[in-house]
């Protein structure tokens, strides 16, 4: 039996809704397979993992047609218990999908319930805890792990099954670039180990190819239009056309006029070939592609000098940090969880009070004031949307900041209406919250914020979990309110979004500023990118490869090319 | 982590008891502390709840915070029921002994104070018992003894489980709170009151639907990984029973017995001193 996994015609519709999520869909895993299912949100690949999984139809009803089997049963005959015996899960989320108050215990949770007495049940928990190499931390509790250590836990939840077929649903949307790769490398390890089948069901195909893969699956509005090995689909504008971003190092080929086909392995960085013909032009490109731009003069906004803080009185979350933030700037903070960027934030909201140091807003000692006098100057937006919407009406939950300072009702009716209009919001304004899409839930807390009128504005991952179309719509978004004067600074992971829209990256690290400097100077310092958690970008590699010596030009006049050509 | 159930990992005796056994001794414990006044059964509760802290190596800084907060209630409590009930002692008691030369509704007796003095003692008995209940056992080891003790699994672990959630809660409280602060919404104690509720409900709802959304991850997380499945389960924290479980259970029926036996001996729960 080599086929685990097999769809013939198989399409499903939910009972909540009147069209189809899947349609037609046609693939199957063999034993040891290597899958990755790529897609732009909302085109089905989280029903698909459902389905696969058995939540669909056992936890989520609606109608199948067409066969989905198991081993060569339909997985619709069996149960949900039998059908986790065979495929294990890996939830996007994995900080919510810890059950277990430790290590331990979340390792357990399967076999537990599996009923396996004493002493299999530890000496089982103990093998798999070595195999995924977290048995040092057997007895701490999923808020004292750091994010890749989480992966590990959840990997060792459910490999603890001896499962044939592992998913990934969408396993790097809430890791750092260093720890998303280390994550791609586990799977990778793991498999080979093994001997499992893996689907990756992910929209970053760039970082999951870190790793090769047997096979790509693109799907779209539920169905699957490519499904190839890696090399044949990146030969293809097929990413790109169905909203989902292409490697970088793709992009750079393209613009420099090369023919990308099956025969130059573009399938990961590691194997593309830059023969000679290639290499000339990709020097020629870079010869002839705008400089980059120089950033106009402008007065400070913000300037911090020595600030320090302290959660508990001995370790600096904040180490003498001094910075100069110029008006109408975009700037990126970077770093690893836990190196300050989100606590320098706070501390800047008020939300935090430094130890020591000073923090000056266009000239004036910023010491005293409140939360709320801070708000008016520094807007603070968090990273879910749904942490921050209180109120049922679009316009009640912008009008909210506005009707809580004594704004009369006059003023706050034109003031919120401006404010939907600049944010694209008006058509919706007498809308309830909770018809909105999460992109526009986004732009309702932006709106809220900016109703406020502060002159900077600090989100906290901005893009985090969005596709590529929904990443530009809100970028784009940013962009426009940044080139009306706001000054916008996002605490972010992404490494692309500090490559295409941040004037200028701060890379932190255990409290302090490593790095102050433009984006792809940071992006190919190897020492930064190490203590940032940071990932080399593509585009770095591909210079080595087509031999230019400056590497962070290149990628500078790339930036550069983008924004003023392709762009436009 | 600082919860108000808050397990303090150590190694002791009372630690090396099952969850189940402390749970039964409590209940019996505490049941025997509520039943008699008898102030010499209460003292002697009262030195042995200390002694069982001493045997714990818990040490009382390390409950600082709930002692407190009892200390509180407990004093609170102690002026309340004299203000509404000056005369309770007297009544209870039958005589009434003025002290000090005053006389009057409020002026103090005897009984009165008397009273008052078992009222606390019965606090010292008990209010001990229950926080080394909670700082000796762990919660998981806990939802195991009591589904050994036939308690369903499901529910069992549903104990387990929000007290793995209370932190995530707690970080995520802290995250609105100030984020809403910072649109205006005030939320110190400059604000009248019902301001303050309309205030609380901006943090509460985004709080409420964030975690409705944790709650569908985690039961698929959990019916992903087999949870339901059989009718019994195991438990990688479950540890036997052993001999010091049974004893020490023998030992807190053998409280209630001699409270009870208090009570026939003192013709009621109360020991009068005053005939």
């Amino acid at each position: 039996m080599d086929t685990i996994l097999k769809f013939e015609n198989f399409g499903f519709k939910y009972d909540a809704q009147t069209s189809p999520t899947l349609y037609d869909i046609n693939f199957s895993v063999k034993k040891g397979e290597k899958v990755l299912i790529a897609g732009p949100s909302g085109c089905g690949k989280s029903t698909l993992v459902h389905c696969i999984n058995g939540l669909v139809p056992f936890s989520y009803k609606g109608k199948i047609t067409g066969s989905l089997s198991l081993f060569g049963r339909e997985t619709r005959d069996m149960s949900l218990f039998e059908i986790s015996k065979h495929v294990g899960t890996v939830l996007q989320d994995s900080d919510a999908q810890f059950v277990g108050l430790t290590v331990a215990e979340d390792i357990a949770f399967a076999l537990e319930n599996d009923c396996v007495g004493e002493p299999e049940l530890h000496d089982r928990v103990m093998d798999v805890a070595k195999l995924v190499n977290i048995d040092e931390f057997m007895g701490h509790a999923p808020t004292e792990l750091s994010g890749g250590q989480k992966q590990r836990v959840s990997l060792g939840g459910v490999l603890v099954d001896d499962v044939e077929l592992l998913i990934f649903d969408e396993p790097l949307a809430n890791l750092d670039p260093a720890t998303g790769k280390q994550a791609i490398e586990l799977i990778d390890e793991l498999q080979k180990k093994t001997g499992v089948a893996v689907i990756i069901v992910e929209h970053r195909v760039e970082d999951v190819l870190h790793r090769s893969v047997d096979r790509m699956i693109l799907m779209d509005k539920g169905r699957i239009v490519a499904d190839a090995t890696p090399d044949e689909l990146l030969s293809t504008n097929a990413l790109i056309e169905k909203g989902v971003r292409e490697p970088l190092y793709l992009s750079a080929m393209k613009y420099a006029g090369i023919e990308v086909t099956p025969s130059l392995r573009p399938g990961s960085i590691d194997t593309v070939v830059i023969g000679e013909a290639e290499a000339g032009k990709l020097r020629d490109w870079y010869e002839h592609a705008p400089a980059d731009r120089k950033p106009a003069e402008a007065e400070d906004i913000l300037d911090v000098r020595h600030l320090s803080f302290s959660y508990d009185g001995t370790r600096k979350a904040l180490n003498d940090i001094s910075i100069k933030i110029k008006s109408g700037e975009m700037l990126a903070i970077v770093g690893t969880n836990g190196a300050g960027k989100s606590t320098f934030s706070k501390v800047l909201c008020g939300f935090e009070h430094e130890d020591d140091g000073e923090i000056f807003f266009e000239g004036g000692d910023f010491k005293g004031f409140s939360i709320k006098e801070r708000a008016d100057r520094i807007g603070y937006v968090m990273q879910n949307p749904n942490q921050m919407i209180s109120k049922i009406m679009i316009f009640d939950e912008v009008a909210l900041g506005l009707r809580s300072r004594g704004v009369s009702e006059e003023d706050i009716k034109t003031r919120v209406e401006d404010t939907l209009k600049i944010c694209g919001l008006w058509p919706f304004r007498n809308w309830p919250v909770s018809a909105l899409s999460y992109g526009q839930k986004k732009r309702v807390t932006i709106a809220a914020i900016m109703v406020l009128e502060p002159k900077v504005i600090i989100l906290d991952e901005p893009t985090a979990g969005q596709d590529y179309r929904h990443y530009t719509e809100i970028m784009e978004f940013l962009t426009e309110l940044n080139k009306r004067g706001i000054t916008v600074i996002m605490i972010t992971h992404d490494m692309h979004l500090m490559l295409e829209y941040a004037d200028r990256a701060v890379a932190f690290s255990e409290g302090r500023i490593i790095k102050d400097a433009d984006s792809a100077a940071i992006l190919t310092d190897s020492g930064i990118i190490e203590r940032a958690s940071l990932k080399e970008t593509s585009l770095y590699e591909l210079c080595k490869k087509a031999g230019i010596p400056d590497g962070t030009d290149f990628v500078r006049r790339f930036i550069a090319y983008e924004r003023e050509v392709v762009r436009q | 982590m600082n919860n108000l159930f808050n397990y303090i990992d150590k190694e002791s005796p009372v630690h090396r008891l099952t969850g189940a056994t402390k749970f039964v001794c409590l209940l019996l414990w505490n049941f025997a502390a509520m039943y008699t006044y008898d102030t010499r059964y209460l003292c002697v509760m009262a030195v042995l709840s200390f002694v069982l802290f001493a045997v714990s190596k818990i040490k009382l800084k390390e409950v600082s915070f709930m002692l407190g907060f009892t200390a509180v209630f407990v004093l609170i409590n102690n002026v309340l029921v004299y203000v509404f009930s000056p005369q309770h002692g007297t009544e209870i008691y039958g005589t009434c002994t003025y002290l000090f030369g005053l006389s009057g509704k409020y002026a103090p007796t005897a009984e009165q104070l008397f009273y008052h003095l078992n009222y606390f003692l019965k606090y010292l008995a008990s209010i001990p018992s229950v926080i080394l209940f909670v700082s000796t056992t762990n919660p998981s080891e806990f939802a195991a003894s009591l589904n050994k003790l036939g308690v369903k699994y499901t529910v069992a672990y549903s104990v387990a489980l929000a007290l793995r959630y209370i932190p995530d809660v707690q970080k995520e409280y802290d995250e609105i709170s100030k984020a809403q602060q910072a649109r205006g919404i005030e939320m110190s104690k400059k604000a009248p009151l019902m301001k303050r509720i309309k205030s609380a409900a901006s943090i509460l709802i985004p709080l409420i639907l964030s975690s409705m959304d944790r709650v569908e991850i985690v039961s698929n997380a959990m019916e992903l990984r087999s949870f339901g499945k059989n009718k019994k389960r195991t438990w990688y924290m479950g540890r036997p029973f052993k001999w010091t479980d049974i004893a020490a259970m023998i030992f807190c029926a053998f409280l209630v017995i001699v409270a009870v036996f208090l009570n026939f001996k003192n013709n009621g729960r109360f020991f009068n001193p005053f005939i």
